[in-house]
């Protein structure tokens, strides 16, 4: 049962060949005989069963939608009544919210019972999931290699198959990295599809919750619970809802994949870009051409976000300062002391780096040469995808530029982890949807990612793209050997 | 343009981190490679580009003058690290 | 030798919505702590701002009737600071692009006459919490019931020369915030407030440094601290020493400021536009809109007083200087004649001014309506009652029994004006004051004066005094 797609799970659901109760038994009993991933930080088997027995009573009065009954796990960034919420933070140790995140209501709403609450990097900032103070998450592939991050629990979780779906966020690549680290399906959403109400802010101009699925399909059956205007947000787009699997079918006949020249340079991978350029000739089989574009300051977009996102992220990150909520220090002078104390103990070396990196860039007599010259920066590479969905629909290419790599290999240098976001961080800039899903296996039997781009708006087509692809590849299918038991 | 370690003690104070003599020193390596990264924005021709905000265009949203939302204390401050009569209690606030 | 006073005032209007700035918390004041503190006030993690539309709409008014430029687009920007108070770690306010720049307000002043001040900007922002610092055990307390509630901050430019005129333009903003609907401008709740910034430089001169007096909350306070700090700037000068910038606090019970915090440590904000607003655009349709719904202001409305009724530009201005007071007085004298109109506007501005004053009650709250009022003035104008009667009238209608026609009538008190009637009292009292009228006749002007006491006695008061006088004079040859 737990290798079926969310769709087949759903289907089983509505043809009572289980009950949500026992599919919920079913999930925690693996996340139980896989702790050792660390992918989880709170699991409460009560609050989970409750929750299946209302799906289950749902789908017996009849009004249950495809995803009533089928579990989710959630990314520690979305606040959550009923389980801790931490950001993977000691910070926020404990901290219970009195709301639920818009994208958790949502979900909860069309029926998808929670599992639980995922590990990532400390307030999502990360590629290695390295940084959570609550420890690492293993790739399930190869427990000596790094899941990949932020969204490193809810990438491991799906991967294990310990959960069918894990929301994630992503600001600079925290959904497509870790996807492809751990050889599963990612996506994220334009920007303002989703609601930022109730995830816990890092970049807020970036930021962006998406889902982790095996498959294409799964995650445009979860958008289409998960996304949606809303008023609580005012970066929410205002738009008409819509079928995101409404394209799954689409042959990619005749589709333009523009293959940009800058994302194949230097640095790339020989594995990764053997894995990446077959994935490219199966499109091209299926009747799709590639179209050489360029992307000429693509490679800018690293300086561009480590001044906006510490910026924002230095602002987004006052709010804690031990007065309301949070980690206050035991010990402490006058009441400046206590802010600095449980600020210093509060936040790992991570979010103080990135604290400290944005008060710089916004202090007086720095702000033009640094925030504002970034922002202009960050148009002109914006522009540059326009430029370039002139001459395709679809933009592909490698996520990262190696497989996984390995714990501690890029820890100790900042500069050499930001690196791994080369890829990822454009689109993000942009705020234009991406995805990455499976396309073979490189060094050591790590997995390889597609990064996949669309325009603005333009998901179900991304998500039918991928799905094509799906249909005529099982790398989505498989299962690293740990998690076949 | 190197940062200095006052520099570094300057920021740490403004964005309140307590930060030690060794601390600076270190974080101030690590950010001089952050920075060094960065740097390369400046060689960027940007005249007559607009600095982007939002990855979307587009107005504020505006919400009707209605008084909706009834807070429900305990809730909310049920997370305080210290609290008494419903208020959230710091050290002494001097002014 | 002279020196030259200049002052700049930034005043803080806390904007009369039903909702806070970015929650839909209540702005009403004097709820327990924190239970007017929504998710979004208290900052707790994953909340998110949206701009509330009445906010917004103030703000118009205000550069409307100020005669400023109202920006089609403007910034909402994060001031970063840590305050206990202060729960996001930063205020969301406006700093590049405000919604409202230039615009003046014209105020009297003792030495100058009328001079216009001119506004360098208004801007929307959001209000901090309060600290408690009663004692808990060492510690103080933090009520966020106020944050997030919206403020209005005006900046004048520096053009006040003299505490004087820094308060008439205090007060003719005041004024302005409550005849425009825009704030409830009570300064006991903080609803405004002023921050002063004073220097002192010798005529001719460039600037002096100046200091900021921070949070006058009353125009005594405001005058009183300006005063004082004019007189130690100067002293200090004289004394050959020099001013430092510095943000100072009064302290009412001493009459004297003291250094809050010096420039050297003033914060660096580290403002940047606030990535979770987008920026505020406001449609000509919508200015329109609020242009439509505008009242007339109060020089206008001072400006028909004197049109319509005939008032002089004191008794119009007194009649202005609020909008209940101004529209109580219209309902009055509304269709009336100059005679009623002129009687209207010194029965509000004495008796029933003097009457709302003693009971500490506003216009809206008074226990004569203007229909009532008109109907005394009325009964005044066509010689029904004097004005000592009238007095009568008035309290007794202050009590709450009826207009003034069924007190007249109930108490008997309709003057006597029939020459008949009075011709026959008159005979009475002549027959009866035989030494008096010799008197009179002996040239003992005095003895006059107290037969018509007599004749207003026998008629209880009720006879015409100037007609009881022409008969009498008649009547005695």
């Amino acid at each position: 049962m737990f290798e079926k797609s969310v769709a087949d799970l759903g289907r089983a659901l509505a043809a009572k060949q289980v009950s949500a109760v026992e599919l919920a038994k079913l999930y925690l009993e693996r996340i139980e005989r896989h702790k050792q991933l660390n992918a989880f930080l709170d699991v409460r088997p009560d609050v989970t069963l409750a929750q299946a027995r209302d799906a289950d009573a749902r789908i017996a009065r009849g009004d249950a939608t495809p995803l009533t009954g089928v579990p989710v796990a959630h990314k520690d960034i979305f606040v959550t009544r009923d389980f801790a919420s931490t950001a993977s933070s000691r910070m926020l140790k404990g901290y219970m919210s009195p709301f639920d995140a818009t994208v958790v209501e949502k979900l909860g709403l069309a029926g998808m019972v929670t599992l639980g609450k995922l590990n990532c990097d400390e307030f999502a900032m990360g590629s290695s999931n390295e940084n959570s103070y609550y420890g690492n998450v293993l790739n399930p592939w190869d427990k000596t290699a790094v899941p990949g991050g932020s969204s490193g629990g809810s990438a491991a979780a799906v991967a294990a198959r310990i959960a069918p779906a894990a929301t994630a966020t992503d600001t600079g690549g925290s959904i497509r990295e870790p996807a492809a680290f751990s050889g599963i399906t990612g996506i994220k959403p334009t920007y303002g599809r989703a609601s930022r109400w109730g995830m816990i802010a890092f970049a807020s101009s970036l930021d962006q919750a998406g889902i982790m699925t095996a498959s294409a399909e799964d995650a445009a059956l979860i958008f289409n619970g998960m996304l949606g205007f809303d008023p609580k947000d005012s970066t929410s787009v205002d738009r008409a809802g819509e079928d995101y699997t409404r394209s799954l079918n689409h042959s990619v006949k005749g589709l333009r994949i523009g293959v940009p020249k800058e994302f194949f340079g230097e640095g790339l991978q020989p594995d990764v870009e053997k894995a990446v350029r077959e994935a490219l000739a199966e499109y091209v089989r299926q009747g799709a051409v590639l179209v050489d574009i360029s992307l000429p300051n693509a490679a800018l977009g690293i300086p561009v976000y480590y001044v906006i996102a510490p910026a924002e992220c230095s602002s987004n990150l006052s709010r804690f300062d031990g007065v309301r909520y949070g980690h206050r220090a035991a010990h402490y002078g006058d009441l400046d002391d206590m802010i600095k104390k449980s600020r210093a103990e509060g936040f790992g070396p991570e979010p103080r780096r990135r604290i400290l990196i944005g008060a710089y860039v916004l202090s007086h007599g720095y702000y033009d040469a640094y925030y504002i010259q970034a922002q202009k920066v960050r148009r002109i590479i914006a522009d540059e995808f326009q430029q370039a969905f002139r001459q395709c629909d679809i933009i592909a290419g490698p996520v990262t530029t190696s497989v996984a790599f390995g714990f501690g290999e890029k820890a100790a240098d900042p500069v050499a982890m930001y690196l791994s976001d080369l890829y990822t961080i454009p689109g993000s800039l942009a705020g234009i949807p991406g995805m990455s899903i499976p396309c073979g296996f490189g060094a050591k039997n790590r997995p390889v990612g597609l990064q996949l781009m669309s325009n603005y708006f333009e998901e179900a087509k991304l998500l039918g793209v991928a799905h094509q692809y799906q249909q005529a590849t099982d790398w989505h299918m498989r299962l690293p050997p740990g998690a076949k038991s | 343009m190197p940062l200095t370690s006052s520099d570094v003690k300057r920021i740490a104070h403004l964005a309140r981190i307590e930060i030690t003599e060794a601390e600076t020193e270190h974080t101030l390596g690590q950010l001089n490679g952050i920075f060094k990264l960065i740097e390369q924005l400046q060689s960027v021709d940007t005249t007559g580009i607009e600095p982007m905000s939002h990855p979307l265009g587009g107005g504020q949203r505006l919400r009707e003058d209605v008084a909706i939302d009834h807070p429900d204390r305990d809730a909310i401050m049920k997370n305080a690290p210290a609290s008494q009569d419903g208020l959230f209690l710091v050290p002494r606030v001097i002014e | 030798m002279n020196w030259e006073v200049v002052i700049g005032l930034e005043t803080h209007a806390q904007l009369s919505t039903q909702s806070k700035i970015f929650s839909g918390a209540s702005t009403a004041f004097g709820a327990a702590p924190n239970t007017q503190a929504s998710v979004i006030d208290v900052a707790l993690p994953g909340s998110l701002p949206v701009l509330n539309k009445g906010a917004v709409e103030r703000a118009i008014r205000f550069g409307l009737a100020i005669g400023a430029t109202i920006n089609r687009r403007s910034i909402f920007a994060r001031k970063n600071y840590f305050y206990p108070d202060l729960p996001k770690g930063y205020q969301i306010s406006q700093f590049e692009i405000p919604v409202v720049q230039g615009g003046k307000i014209a105020i009297v002043s003792p030495t100058r006459g009328e001079i216009a001040i001119q506004l360098t900007r208004a801007h929307l922002e959001e209000d901090a919490g309060k600290s408690l610092h009663e004692d808990f055990h060492g510690m103080s307390g933090i009520d966020l019931n106020r944050a997030g509630t919206p403020l209005l901050e005006i900046v004048s430019e520096p053009e006040m020369s003299s505490a004087d005129e820094a308060v008439a333009y205090a007060k003719a903003l005041h004024s302005l915030v409550r005849w425009i609907d825009i704030c409830d401008g009570n300064m006991q709740e903080g609803s405004f407030r002023c921050d002063a910034n004073v220097s002192v430089r010798r005529p001719g001169a460039p600037l002096g440094t100046r200091r900021e007096i921070k949070n006058l909350n009353s125009f005594r306070f405001l005058q009183q601290a300006i005063e004082y700090e004019i007189k130690w700037q100067i002293e200090t000068l004289e004394d050959g020493g020099k001013i430092q910038q510095a943000t100072v606090l009064f302290d009412p019970d001493s009459g004297q400021t003291r250094v809050m915090r010096l420039k050297e440590d003033a914060h660096d904000y580290r403002y940047f536009p606030d990535p979770d607003l987008l920026p505020l655009e406001l449609s000509d349709e919508w200015l329109e809109e609020v242009q439509a719904h505008m009242p007339l202001l109060q020089e206008e409305v001072s400006g028909k007083f004197m049109n319509e009724y005939d008032l002089t530009p004191y008794q119009a201005r007194t009649l202005t200087s609020s909008r209940e007071l101004a529209e109580y007085f219209e309902s009055a004298a509304r269709d009336s004649d100059s005679k009623v109109a002129q009687l209207c506007a010194n029965w509000i501005s004495g008796n029933l001014s003097a009457q709302l004053n003693e009971e500490d009650l506003d216009i809206s709250q008074s226990r004569i309506s203007a229909v009532q009022l008109r109907g005394l003035a009325e009964r005044i104008a066509d010689g029904t009652i004097s004005g000592k009667m009238a007095k009568e009238v008035f309290d007794v209608m202050w009590a709450g029994e009826g207009s003034a026609d069924e007190i007249i009538e109930r108490k008997g008190l309709k003057q006597i004006s029939d020459a008949g009637a009075i011709g026959k009292i008159v005979d009475t009292v002549i027959a009866a004051n035989a030494q008096q009228v010799a008197d009179y006749k002996a040239g003992k002007e005095k003895a006059f004066n107290s037969l018509v006491g007599q004749v207003m006695k026998a008629s209880q008061g009720k006879a015409n005094p100037g007609q009881v006088n022409e008969i009498l004079k008649k009547k005695l040859g």
